[in-house]
């Protein structure tokens, strides 16, 4: 337990043209630890949706991502409107993106399903008002 | 295929092509994001209409081999300079995403 690594990123919310920064540093640092290109990908994947949603819903919020010797884990914290049909925006092509979101390719309503497919165990805990956490698990063995 | 001959053989335009060796392993056509990112591969050429830095992005996190502008979209030198830095390789080509993905078939695969 003690051996973890820990990665913290605050993801901000203003600038949704360049958002995916935290993604691609945590895929540099993973290939640096030498997981496997498989792992690698699952874990950037989910974590990239969920820190565009973060961006493009919730204006901006936290990411912290640590690499235990079994798993990975990612926590996405935001303090945005939450969500308050988790059921209803889990489904594939459910989003409430705007089009100015859209006209970037945004909002096909695939981030979150592509977070579930890619992630071993994912929890959403989501207050509306107050906002949302993501805890995502992503197995390495 | 790499990614060079590719470019030459269809006759594409460069627009950056950090790393011309690398080779091309069957093609992705689409311009919705997340569903590039759940459903192309690594190595793949990516073929899109969109232009901004999020392409960037998801090239980088999906290791496409390649990412082919269609349609004549060009980038920004601001977000062309991004894709230098990411190693993100990008191609033009003047015709539609279909007619670009006709001349890639029986060579990427
Ligand atoms: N962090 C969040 N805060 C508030 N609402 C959210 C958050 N994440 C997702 N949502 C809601 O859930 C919906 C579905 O999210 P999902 O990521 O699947 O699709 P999207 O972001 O709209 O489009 P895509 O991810 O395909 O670009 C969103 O449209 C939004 O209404
Ligand atoms: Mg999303």
């Amino acid at each position: 337990m003690s051996e973890e690594l820990v990665f913290h990123f605050d993801v901000d919310g203003e600038d949704f043209t360049s958002a995916g920064q935290a993604s691609v540093q945590i895929k540099k640092i993973l290939r640096r630890l030498g997981l496997s290109p498989e792992i690698i990908r699952r874990v950037s994947i989910a974590m990239y949706e969920g820190e565009i949603n973060m961006v493009i819903h919730a204006g901006g919020g936290v990411a912290d991502v640590r690499v235990f010797e079994d798993y990975i884990e990612l926590v996405l914290k935001d303090k945005g409107p939450g969500i308050s049909d988790i059921n209803k925006a889990m489904q594939e092509g459910y989003s409430t993106a705007t089009d100015t979101i859209r006209s970037l390719g945004f909002g096909a309503g695939m981030g979150l399903p592509n977070m579930k497919r890619y992630s071993d165990t994912m929890e959403i805990n989501s207050v509306v008002g107050e906002g949302t956490e993501i805890k995502m698990r992503v197995n390495i063995r | 295929m790499t990614v060079k001959e590719l470019c030459k053989t269809c006759d594409f335009e460069v627009c950056c092509m950090p790393f011309p060796e690398r080779e091309v392993k069957g093609a992705y056509i689409g311009d919705l994001l997340s569903w590039v990112m759940g459903r192309a591969n690594e190595d793949n050429a990516w073929i899109t209409i969109m232009s901004n830095v999020n392409v960037v992005a998801v090239a980088t996190l999906v290791d496409t081999a390649c990412v082919i502008l269609a349609e004549g979209v060009k980038l920004e030198q601001d977000i062309i300079d991004v894709a230098k830095e990411k190693g993100v390789n990008i191609l033009y080509s003047i015709l539609p995403s279909f007619e670009t993905a006709v001349k890639i078939s029986g060579k990427v695969l």
